[in-house]
């Protein structure tokens, strides 16, 4: 019968396109996992490249040796100090300005143009560069406010450039909160503020503290805008100490002390021509990595922790 | 009397509900404050921007910044053209889109459309860490890693050039792809898939002709939010591209980019009100300008391209 012939040919035809298509699918699957791997594998190079050449330069004395134009006595010492103070400058600003700001824009703002201004340049400002970030406090506080090139300065810009990541971050907790909750309190006789503060605050901690966190760790890597302000690379001194052992205990000169942080001291070394000063950037880069990459892990988890724990 | 006037009549103290009301009011205005600040700041930037460079237009004519081809400011033998600078950030962000927009668009659509959940949330954060990793280590990367590896592809290439800042500038940016690119895609009704495989689609037919087209004016945000990373980038061009304005467009070449150039200069002693210290705001707003034309751009093709469920 050539009718039932012509059927089972196309039937066949039929499977053939349908397995034809089948292997495009599966090539893709291979093609978008491999495609992937390309950015982790470089991860994984780029790891595995400073820890051959850095590991070795690791050692108790790197942490605790100013740098040197020796590159076998050159540390870290003054980077990382430097590091932590511009750090705590930069979290004492912007941790509660986000917050507040957050607050306001989610719980507060009524739908006006205010609100609509303020929301659109939040928006803008997470797209400036960061070297923007840098000129803006050059001009306006290393000269116009006379802070010069301190930690107080520096410490400020980082937290002008972490800003609008702690206030999207914050207002993205705050919007996960049910309204039932703010009903409850209400309902109680709690005012606007008590119900933000006892309840809507403490039930988004987790990812306040996420976004905290992303930002510091996004502060502690960036290098243009603090080089911007005009930050030295070679500091052979430490900071004044913030708690002293006479009265008053407590000193703020360190606030504006010159310093250096920890990437640009790697950027100092990578910049010079000697291989040996090479070896000691890449061991600052394993620290560097290590502390961005903890950061990073840390609120990726927290992320999950408190997304796997919410049961409304 | 009414309830109000009873509370403020007692003898000029204020009541409780009235303390409670003027402290609510107090911390609300505390927090506008806090927000309003972010428009404080950009009005900052756009000031400090505009003046300073003012001062440099008034020495230097517009059309002499936009038209000459040598940009040596610090040479006695001083040109102001942008040009050279604004070749180079294009060249090393044209490489970085090479890579980062195939390369992140495959892996948004391999994430949203064929892994699974499980897998999903294992892989994401990984390549997420990507974007986490401080510039100034990628800059060494690619000075130390990379350049000597396409070296012995490319005998020519020089020690610092725009290629392998590109290519490395390229890898850190697809996160910022991948990631806005899947949340646009998952964002897509499953519906429309559901209808697709009805018709008898296949899952990689579905992707490319249903979930791509549908999700399209957020894949352009984040090709957008690419491209400004790219421009933006600042500290892998200064150390593995050189730092020598060149108009050419071979990336092969060492070049500066608008950002590498302001480094170079902050590194130097720079006194506050001489020419070259306002060269770095007229780059300054050159590439806040080229960064404004991409938000314009990326917001009418996000408007155009929207589909309506």
């Amino acid at each position: 019968m050539p009718n039932a012939e012509f059927a089972m040919t196309n039937i066949e035809k039929i499977r053939q396109i349908i397995a034809r298509k089948k292997l495009w699918d599966k090539t893709f699957a291979v093609i978008g996992l491999l495609s992937m791997l390309v950015g982790i594998f470089t991860l994984f190079a780029l790891i595995i490249d400073l820890a051959i050449d850095g590991i070795p330069i690791l050692s108790w004395q790197f942490f605790t040796s100013f740098p040197s134009y020796k590159p076998e006595q050159a540390g870290i010492l003054s980077a990382w100090v430097g590091t932590t103070l511009v750090m705590l400058v930069t979290g004492i600003a912007a941790i509660p300005l986000g917050i507040a700001a957050a607050i306001y824009l989610e719980e507060y703002a009524q739908k006006n143009w205010i609100a609509d201004l303020i929301e659109i340049n939040v928006t803008n400002l997470a797209g400036v560069p960061s070297i923007i970030y840098g000129l803006l406090a050059l001009g306006l506080f290393v000269y116009k406010l006379n802070l010069g090139e301190s930690i107080l300065a520096a410490g400020l810009t980082l937290a002008l450039l972490i800003l609008p990541i702690v206030i999207v971050t914050t207002r993205e907790s705050l919007r996960a909160i049910p309204n039932n909750i703010r009903e409850a309190a209400y309902a109680l006789g709690a005012s606007k503020w008590q119900m933000i503060w006892d309840h809507v605050l403490p039930y988004s901690i987790g990812g306040i503290l996420t976004g905290i966190i992303v930002g510091l760790s996004r502060a502690i890597g960036e290098t243009a805008p603090i080089i911007t302000i005009g930050a030295l690379t070679f500091i052979a001194f430490l900071p004044d100490a913030p708690i002293k052992g006479e009265f008053p205990y407590i000193s703020f000169s360190w606030l504006m002390s010159p310093f250096t942080v920890m990437p640009i001291q790697m950027f100092n070394w990578v910049s010079r021509p000697e291989p040996e000063f090479q070896l000691n950037a890449a061991a600052a880069g394993i620290v560097l990595i290590v502390m961005t990459l903890a950061m990073n892990s840390l609120a990726i988890y927290l992320r999950y922790l408190f997304r796997k724990n919410i049961k409304w | 009397m009414t309830d109000k006037s009873l509370h403020l009549s007692r003898q000029g103290q204020l009541s409780p509900k009235r303390i409670r009301n003027l402290r609510e009011k107090a911390i609300e205005i505390l927090l506008f404050l806090a927000a309003f600040s972010c428009v404080g700041i950009t009005f900052e930037i756009l000031y400090i921007l505009v003046s300073e460079s003012l001062v440099f237009f008034e020495t230097v004519p517009l059309v002499k910044f936009l038209t000459d081809t040598q940009w040596t400011p610090l040479f006695s033998d001083a040109h102001y053209g942008i040009l050279p600078l604004v070749s180079g950030t294009l060249v090393t962000t044209v490489v970085a889109l090479l890579v980062a927009v195939p390369l992140g668009t495959i892996s948004a659509i391999y994430l949203s459309e064929f892994a699974d959940n499980r897998w999903r949330e294992l892989i994401k954060p990984c390549l997420e860490l990507l974007a986490g990793v401080p510039t100034v280590v990628y800059g060494y990367f690619a000075l130390v890693f990379v350049t000597p590896l396409l070296q012995k592809l490319l005998p020519d290439l020089s020690g610092f050039n725009m290629l392998s800042a590109g290519l490395v500038m390229g890898i850190m940016i697809i996160p910022y792809v991948s990631s806005v690119s899947e949340d646009a895609m998952r964002a897509v009704p499953v519906q429309l898939r559901e209808g697709s495989f009805a018709m008898g689609a296949t899952r990689l037919q579905t992707a490319l002709k249903v979930v791509f087209p549908a999700a399209f004016s957020g894949i352009s945000a984040a090709y957008i939010l690419g491209i400004s990373r790219a421009v933006g980038e600042t500290m892998v061009v200064a150390i593995a591209a050189g730092l020598q304005p060149n108009l050419t467009w071979n990336p092969m070449e060492p070049a500066a980019t608008i950002t590498a150039y302001i480094v170079q200069v902050s590194l130097g002693d720079l006194p506050h009100g001489t020419i070259g210290y306002q060269t770095i705001f007229a780059a300054g707003i050159t590439l806040v300008f080229i960064t404004l034309l991409l938000n314009i751009v990326g917001h009418f093709l996000t408007k155009r391209y929207r589909e309506i469920y």
